[in-house]
């Protein structure tokens, strides 16, 4: 009997916005334990929430980026349950009127197709406290409770690991570029559950769903639900039952846990959030956000395509970050060769962005610098090589690369009649690698050619002096 | 110099000439605390050179004299309201030792008011009750007679305020808690319309029908109070950003062409009798004064009390859930969190508070909601209706403010179905959102009693309700009278 | 509707508001609730089909503030009010998952 997944996500994203969804207190990242609280965000006797305008807006921006219905009247609702990581021991959420509804996100699957994954919903909320566990005891910081989060829903429209994780891709891509969120799994401001269940093919009842939680990186989950799919089918395939629980993915252990029985877990009693009003959105409200959309990912990626010609997979990797796709195209507008621009931005810029652990918006070299780059060495001014510390030099001390090549005397050297002389004192200074060349050993002429960069200390043009070289021993 | 006899406005007077200081006002209240609150038991919390430590500088400041609302005035504060650095206990043992780290709005206000925030007076735990019983610290007891309840849950309030412990003081009121003990106690309290006072700082009982209001000794000097109180608050989204006007121009406009309403659903059998008589001389009172009467109805009477034990404990059981002994408050510490959560609230919640929290989770559980909570909302709206249909006919509604007068210590503290019924005639207001004061308008004949009429007006018109109260009030001596204390 | 009342069952309920009950507290309250549970069956009396619920007294919407930083309370003066704290963490017995 074959089995098939049914795979639902329920994706939170923290909301980039500078302070708390109901307090003013700043959501920074990393800071030092119980420091960015206040009466309200600590649920102390007598304090109110007041809405954050820019998270409601962020939230109306991503429906729209994913096309979902935005409700034009929209409440709070009171998600009732004890645990020290919530300030009032309630939630503020949205419970029967969200935000957003409906909506579809695409995701590209490794052989080039694409798929549509319906969103069932998209709703605002609070985010929690964090608890940090000791010997006997739990901490509580609640720097983080009270950030805005958003809560996005998927329709049980996935069907393997490979799509969930191509799912995740897509919606860090949308939602990184409409900067809504930085959406960095590792610092908590992308998290995922989901819910699983596996049926025979062909049937069309779901089976009975489980719920997996703790699963830390976009690898994880596609790691976790192979787990989930392995184990569950094996189930029915014993003829087990599948109990309806909630698991936790060990990821050091590569398998799932039943998590304690939250016991009475599920009585929620949502009720309307008496000291909220409601969101009316209107026309004017909508056409204001519409007014922020980016140009979506895949958008983009076609567009780079078609208007640089570039390879898929490069247009790919560019659009995967929207500051990084910005980047790129302030440097390729205008310019002669934007195919060589996108590889010194995909191998050197990531790779030393990458060792320096900085972001691509914290990058020293400015776009219009590295198009200079580019033409410098187009124009063979430089060679490539020289290009490269050129460029290394551009990235520490964040000058232009004109300024750096004239400081630095690194003008390639092209004339003719000083690589004349050059070419001859290499020549001269090896007698052994002439003759082998000579003698019939075509590659001996690269260590001549070698030994001419070297005298020229990197600056000759290395295919004038190869031509000059094969003119001499050809002699 | 008894200053402690006047009211705000002559306090204020002296002030302004300068025939008196703030010290010497406020030393005034201490003595006569000092002197009588051993029996009445109205404040729980005084710190006597902290308030004189404050009217020092007010005289310094000169504020008093420069015309300042409350330059120099001392007023007491319900223990639920948040003075930072002061304890805010809410009458419970969950909240022993906890110090406020803000003020309320209102505080913000009385400071900019140049007011001398005096102490902390005695109420019900977390607002729930209609006593002042269910204190987890003590007994208030009723100014006019020792043996009698205050009212409540702002019973400490209304006892200081009738026995001239403050010059005035704040109450909140979520189904009656300030018109009732106003009431019984022989003063003036009135209960804002729902959003014309902010609620920030307000410990939450139940939010959608919560309001801080004053505790005086007059009508004139409620509308004081209230120029004060008023007004938007951004930290409050349930704030209504309309303006505020100036209370006490109105007050002198007189009650001609008034229509009065007269709800048939109140006038019923089963009132103490002389409640009514010294109502419906009121009434004929203000008739004599050019108003006129209407007979109006509100048929959705009878269903208030149930909608309201329903919603108000609902959204307490939900705002009442954050005392658990993590943050601030009271711990007792348990085998894990869970039990923790378990022991501290079981230790630190009087019967009335857990007997509320349980019937509001209830009525909002899974398989209940829609059958409690939300057909309570529904009718809710009818009682809402009920208002705004009246309101057409006429413009203010008078009524009672309680059925009864001050009853014995002790003598419905076993049955609390019976002491909610006795906040009939109050409630339909929380639930409308609409504004009502109430006023002294006689007393019984032995023993002598304190009888309060109520004045309800329209959401954002205290200025027809303060004008009706301050025309009869007028009009009348009961507002001069005093308990022998 | 009735039936209501006799399956309320207060254990559970006290569960979900955390809330340790003695046995002499949830005989008592479950009785007292009994009383008014049956009290407000009178709302049932009423037909409500077509009303809609009461969310707010007041009929405002898009209550917003600006999304700016502003300044948080200083840490010393919550930490104090805690019951327990160490290392700048509100302490509490340990949470089982």
């Amino acid at each position: 009997m074959e089995y098939e997944a049914v795979i639902g996500l329920e994706v939170h994203v923290q909301l980039k916005t500078k302070s708390k969804m109901f307090c003013g207190c700043a959501t920074e990242f990393g800071a030092e334990p119980n420091t960015h609280v206040c009466p309200v965000c600590l649920g102390y006797p007598g304090v109110l929430p007041v809405m954050n305008e820019e998270a409601v807006r962020k939230t109306i921006l991503t429906g729209l980026m994913i096309g979902s219905e935005i409700a034009e009247f929209s409440k709070w609702d009171r998600k009732n349950y004890f645990y020290p990581d919530m300030p009032k021991n309630y939630q503020i959420s949205q419970y029967d009127l969200p935000l957003c509804l409906h909506g579809t996100v695409e995701i590209r699957l490794d052989g080039g197709q694409t798929r549509k994954i319906g969103i069932t919903r998209a709703h605002l909320e609070e985010d929690v406290a964090k608890n940090i566990h000791f010997e006997t005891t739990s901490g509580v910081d609640f720097n983080r409770a009270g950030t805005p989060l958003m809560e996005i829903v998927s329709e049980p429209d996935l069907r393997s690991p490979e799509e969930a994780f191509a799912y995740l891709t897509a919606l860090k891509e949308i939602l990184m570029s409409g900067d809504v969120s930085d959406c960095d799994m590792e610092k908590g401001q992308l998290r995922c559950d989901s819910n699983i269940s596996v049926r025979p093919v062909g049937q069309k009842e779901f089976g009975e769903k489980v719920e997996i939680k703790n699963m830390n990186t976009i690898s994880g989950v596609r790691r976790a639900l192979a787990y989930e799919i392995q184990r569950q089918t094996a189930a029915l395939q014993k003829g087990e039952k599948v109990s309806q629980e909630t698991r936790r993915w060990d990821d050091a252990a590569g398998r799932t846990f039943v998590m304690r029985t939250k016991e009475y877990a599920h009585d929620y009693r949502y009720f309307p959030e008496p000291d909220l009003m409601p969101v009316v959105v209107g026309e004017e409200l909508v056409a204001e956000v519409r007014r922020l959309l980016p140009e979506l990912p895949e958008t983009r990626r076609q567009r780079f395509v078609k208007q640089y010609g570039l390879p898929e997979y490069d247009a790919g990797v560019l659009v995967a970050d929207g500051a990084l796709a910005t980047f790129y195209e302030r440097a390729a507008h205008g310019a002669q060769n934007p195919k060589a621009i996108a590889n010194w931005v995909m191998t050197e810029l990531l790779g030393k962005l990458g060792e320096a652990k900085t972001t691509i918006s914290e990058c020293p070299i400015k776009p219009e610098g590295l198009a200079e780059l580019v033409d410098l060495i187009d124009s063979n001014q430089i060679s490539g090589k020289i290009g490269k510390e050129v460029f290394a030099e551009m990235f520490t001390g964040g000058k232009t690369p004109s300024d750096i090549v004239r400081e630095k005397g690194w003008v390639q050297v092209s004339d003719t009649g000083a690589l004349e002389a050059l070419v001859e004192q290499a020549i001269a200074g090896n007698p052994k690698s002439v003759a082998d060349f000579r003698a019939g050993n075509q590659a001996a002429i690269n260590f001549l050619k070698g030994q001419v960069m070297k005298l020229s200390k990197g600056k000759a043009n290395p295919q004038v002096a190869g031509e000059i070289l094969l003119r001499k021993l050809n002699n | 110099m008894s200053l402690h006899t006047l009211t705000i406005h002559q306090l204020r007077e002296k002030l302004r000439r300068g025939e008196c200081s703030a010290r010497e006002a406020t030393q005034s209240l201490l003595d006569r605390i000092q002197g009588i609150d051993g029996k009445l038991k109205a404040y729980l919390w005084l710190n006597p050179e902290d308030a004189l430590a404050q009217a020092d500088a007010i005289d310094r400041s000169g504020v008093a004299r420069d015309g300042k609302l409350l330059g120099g005035v001392p007023i007491a504060i319900k223990d639920l309201i948040n003075v930072e650095g002061q304890p805010c206990a809410c009458a419970s043992k969950i909240l022993k030792g906890h110090t406020s780290v803000y003020d309320a709005f209102v505080i913000q206000r009385l400071r900019d008011a140049g007011a001398v925030l005096l102490g902390r007076t005695n109420m019900d735990e977390f607002a729930m009750g209609s006593s002042t019983e269910n204190s987890s610290w003590g007994i208030t007891h009723n100014p006019w007679d020792l043996e009698r309840i205050p009212g409540g849950s702002s019973g400490g309030s209304a006892a200081a305020v009738a026995g001239d412990e403050a010059f005035a003081a704040l109450g909140s009121d979520t189904g009656g808690s300030i018109r009732q003990p106003a009431a019984l106690c022989g003063c003036v309290g009135l209960k804002p319309s729902y959003g014309r006072v902010s609620r920030y700082g307000l410990v939450a009982f139940a939010s959608s029908l919560d309001q801080i209001g004053p505790f005086t000794k007059t009508v004139a000097d409620c509308a004081l109070m209230m120029r004060v109180l008023a007004g938007h608050d951004r930290c409050d989204s349930t704030s209504v950003p309309q303006p505020v006007p100036d209370y006490t121009a109105a007050l002198n406009k007189g009650v001609k062409g008034l229509r009065i309403g007269l709800p048939k659903e109140y006038f019923i059998d089963g009132m103490d009798r002389e409640v009514e008589a010294a109502v419906r001389g009121a009434i004929q009172r203000l008739q004599s004064l050019g108003a006129e009467v209407v007979e109006i109805s509100l048929p959705h009477t009878d269903y208030a009390v149930a909608v309201y034990y329903l919603i108000a404990t609902a959204e307490a059981s939900a705002n009442l859930a954050r005392f658990d002994g993590v943050r601030y408050g009271a711990r007792v510490t348990g085998e894990d969190v869970i039990d923790m959560y378990g022991k501290t609230r079981g230790a630190g919640f009087g019967p009335e508070v857990k007997r509320r929290i349980i019937l509001g989770t209830y009525a909002l559980s899974a398989g209940y909601y829609d059958a409690y909570y939300l057909r309570a909302q529904k009718v809710r709206t009818l009682i809402r209706q009920d208002f705004e249909k009246a309101f057409q006919q006429c413009d203010v509604i008078l009524t009672p403010t309680s059925p009864e007068v001050a009853f014995r210590i002790g003598e419905k503290a076993d049955d609390p179905l019976k002491m909610y019924l006795s906040d009939i005639f109050t409630i339909g207001a929380n639930l409308g959102g609409i504004c009502g004061v109430s006023l002294p308008c006689g007393f019984t004949k032995s023993p002598r009693l304190p009888i309060g009429l109520q004045v309800l007006g329209k959401p954002l018109d205290e200025e027809t309700i303060l004008r009706v109260g301050h025309t009869y009030e007028q009009a009348t001596e009961w507002h001069k009278e005093r308990p022998t204390l | 509707m009735s039936e209501n009342t006799s399956t309320f069952d207060i254990s559970y309920v006290a569960h979900l508001a955390r809330m340790h009950l003695t046995d002499a507290e949830k005989a008592k309250i479950s009785a007292q609730l009994k009383d008014i549970l049956t009290y407000v069956e009178k709302l049932n009396e009423l037909d409500v089909s077509h009303v809609e619920p009461t969310a707010h007294a007041t009929p405002l919407s898009n209550v917003f503030r600006k999304d700016e930083v502003r300044p948080s309370i200083d840490r010393e003066k919550v930490l104090q009010n805690a019951p327990e704290q160490a290392r700048d963490l509100f302490i509490v017995p340990k949470i089982v998952e």
